[in-house]
């Protein structure tokens, strides 16, 4: 295990959409910069949009919606408790960076005029942008990366931050996943895009990797971040996805919905009126799942033949392309049935829901030099468009913050620690395999934190992870790809730890399936019209802690405010 | 010791007809998001060392040869 030091102004932890963004934009605004874009995996397939995305979900596109519409929709869809100065900032910044990215060579589906041909989907307005051949997207970023001299490295697992006298960045740790190489890179700030914690349930397969997001987002950023003293929001706002059961990927209705496509429950009848993806459109699909209307299917076979096939292409060649493969081996044809969904395993994902490290407006975490952009971050309903968009407000918040920063010494305990751990899996001999240590602690999650949350099973969750966390100290890997196996596990105890700690604090039910809470089966706003935090005290543990909700910039009326709660189809009488 | 291997049937297969990883090509190991592809050392071809699959396809998609195929894992299948 060789240590290798290096020194760079800023670091970007995470190679995947809102990386790359941060790394290029910190270079533009300073050339001079010396910027490392840092990868587990390799940056030109890294991440969640690894096989490209078919749409925006999310487009603030003048003339379709405005900004201050769209700050309504995400404040109402997540039940008031968002900071709606960060929502503005990326609504406010949405429309430029998708022309920044037309200009990069991003295809957009336009109409015959040139304008953006954008779909309904949301409940209230209009702001989903399909892309056809959004296969590109990676490729696309990578030339930026090149253009732009970020220089990269790929393969090393950063594990924690390093922080200095004041609480502050001055360095990030990691290995080397094929050489088990230490690594110590000094820098002045750091931005953390490491994607969603996609690893801490277990998906019904019980295949570990069958994940709805890329595996190798498995929380290490929301870990790394805790461990630093950072901020973490609103944990208890799980992310669980509808899907194709057993494929474990999207269905996709928010494609399909456009061209007419619909969830149905086993009599092929519509019974929620948007599939755009809330805790309360979650609750109702719930519902029907285990009410006796289920199981619950993606209905496409009404289509005419040529719609299903523009579906066909963008679904089987963007972002899971490989939902083709399935659908043949098990005879799902669009045309003929309707396709099986179901409900996913839990996880944190600000992509789609509302959980993460705190950030504020400009990126910034309560960490001094720290930012955090995309699914990890806290900013909710961010899409793939609000990982570009918070990606460039982080790179460009981090550059300033370096121009005004000198670098922090560094810890040599704090070093020594962390190689210590590192390296200890790789000196045994004998013991735990990462596989029975991640394994336990996902199926774990499953049996006692998959909502509804009862507070008694969470007890127990939480004495059976501290079990698991003696266990993980007998950890043993026999090579580099295991230790990377075996400090992952790490996070997804980290991260089920938090997840538990969350939920128990806000005791009441928000955000519908989401936090659905049988003990404390009803919303409170007098109690909990709030945010909450989760941070390390000062004995290592977790703490809980309320934040108040920010002033509205855009206010929502009582009409507006229970929109999304309206979202069952309303079936009148029959006559008897 | 007391760790015992399983085994498992993996979902990347790799032609080893079409496979020029012994010309220095190593465009799949390269690509894969789970780093599970190597290559071997005495056949001088890509397989899959490790069954962590996410059924993406990157390294179908990109092999110059056409040599690999990516199956969906048997127990989501």
């Amino acid at each position: 295990m060789k240590r290798i030091d290096l020194e760079f102004d800023l670091v970007v932890i995470g190679g995947g959409t809102g990386g790359p963004m941060a790394a290029v934009k910190a270079k533009e605004q300073n050339p001079q910069l010396k910027v490392l874009l840092i990868d587990k995996a390799h940056v030109k397939r890294s991440g969640a949009i690894s096989m490209g995305m078919d749409g925006l979900n999310n487009a603030v596109i003048p003339g379709h919606a405005t900004p201050e519409q769209y700050v309504k929709e995400i404040t109402i869809a997540n039940d008031g408790i968002v900071d709606q100065e960060a929502v503005m900032a990326y609504a406010a910044n949405s429309f430029d960076m998708i022309q920044e990215l037309d200009r990069w060579g991003v295809k957009f589906e336009k109409d015959e005029t040139g304008d953006y041909a954008v779909r309904k989907v949301h409940h209230l307005g209009s702001y989903v942008l399909p892309m056809p051949e959004g296969h590109h997207m990676k490729k696309i970023l990578y030339r930026q990366l090149k253009r732009a001299r970020v220089e990269i490295t790929n393969r090393v697992v950063v594990t924690r931050l390093l922080t200095g006298a004041s609480g502050e960045v001055v360095g990030v740790m990691g290995f080397d996943c094929r050489t088990a190489d230490f690594y110590v890179i000094r820098c002045k700030a750091a931005v953390i895009c490491t994607g969603a914690a996609g690893r801490i349930g277990l998906p019904a397969s019980g295949y570990l990797m069958g994940t709805y997001e890329n595996p190798t987002n498995c929380g290490d950023g929301h870990a790394m971040a805790f461990h630093a003293g950072a901020d973490l929001a609103n944990l208890e706002c799980f992310q669980i996805n509808p899907l194709i059961k057993d494929y474990n990927g999207p269905a996709c209705a928010y494609v399909t919905g456009p061209f007419g496509g619909f969830t149905a429950n086993s009599k092929g009848e519509r019974f929620i009126e948007c599939d755009y993806w809330s805790g309360q459109m979650m609750m109702e699909f719930y519902n029907e799942l285990e009410g006796g209307n289920g199981p619950v299917f993606l209905k496409l076979d009404h289509l005419a033949e040529e719609t299903i096939g523009e579906i066909e292409h963008i679904l089987h060649t963007n972002e899971r392309p490989s939902r083709g493969r399935f659908h043949e081996k098990r005879g799902n044809d669009y045309r003929k049935q309707m396709i099986e969904m179901h409900i996913s395993e839990i996880g944190f994902c600000s992509g789609h829901s509302a959980s993460g490290i705190w950030t504020n407006a400009r990126g910034e975490t309560s960490v001094p030099g720290l930012y955090a952009a995309g699914d990890c971050a806290s900013v909710p309903h961010n899409y793939m468009l609000g990982a570009f968009v918070y990606g460039r407000l982080c790179g460009q918040s981090a550059a300033a913050y370096c121009a005004d920063t000198a670098k922090g010494r560094v810890d040599d305990g704090a070093i020594a620690a962390e190689q210590a751990r590192i390296r200890a899996p790789l000196e045994r001999s004998d013991g735990l395999t990462p596989f029975q240590i991640e394994y336990k602690t996902r199926r774990l999650v499953n049996d006692y934190l998959q909502p509804p949350k009862i507070t008694r099973k969470y007890e127990i969750g939480l004495r059976r992870f501290d079990e698991v966390r003696e266990d993980a100290e007998a950890m043993v890997a026999t090579n580099p790809h295991e230790l990377m196996r075996a400090m992952e596990a790490h996070s997804i105890l980290d991260c089920a730890e938090m997840a538990a700690r969350a939920s128990l604090f806000r005791t009441e039910s928000r955000w519908g399936l989401y936090h659905y809470n049988v003990d404390h089966p009803d919303r409170d706003d007098a109690n909990w019209f709030c945010h909450t935090l989760l941070s390390k005290d000062a004995e290592g543990r977790m703490q809980m802690r309320k934040k108040d909700v920010e002033p509205y910039l855009v206010a929502i009326d009582e009409e507006e405010r229970n929109a999304y709660q309206r979202l069952r189809v309303a079936r009148s009488a029959e006559a008897a | 010791m007391s760790i015992a291997t399983t085994l498992t049937q993996v979902p990347v297969v790799v032609d080893e007809g079409k496979c020029i990883a012994e010309k220095g090509c190593t465009v799949c190991v390269d690509v894969c998001p789970l780093d599970v592809l190597a290559i071997d050392m005495l056949t001088k071809k890509a397989f899959m060392k490790f069954d962590e699959c996410w059924y993406c396809l990157p390294c179908e998609t990109d092999c110059p040869t056409g040599a690999v195929h990516v199956s969906i894992p048997y127990l989501l299948r």
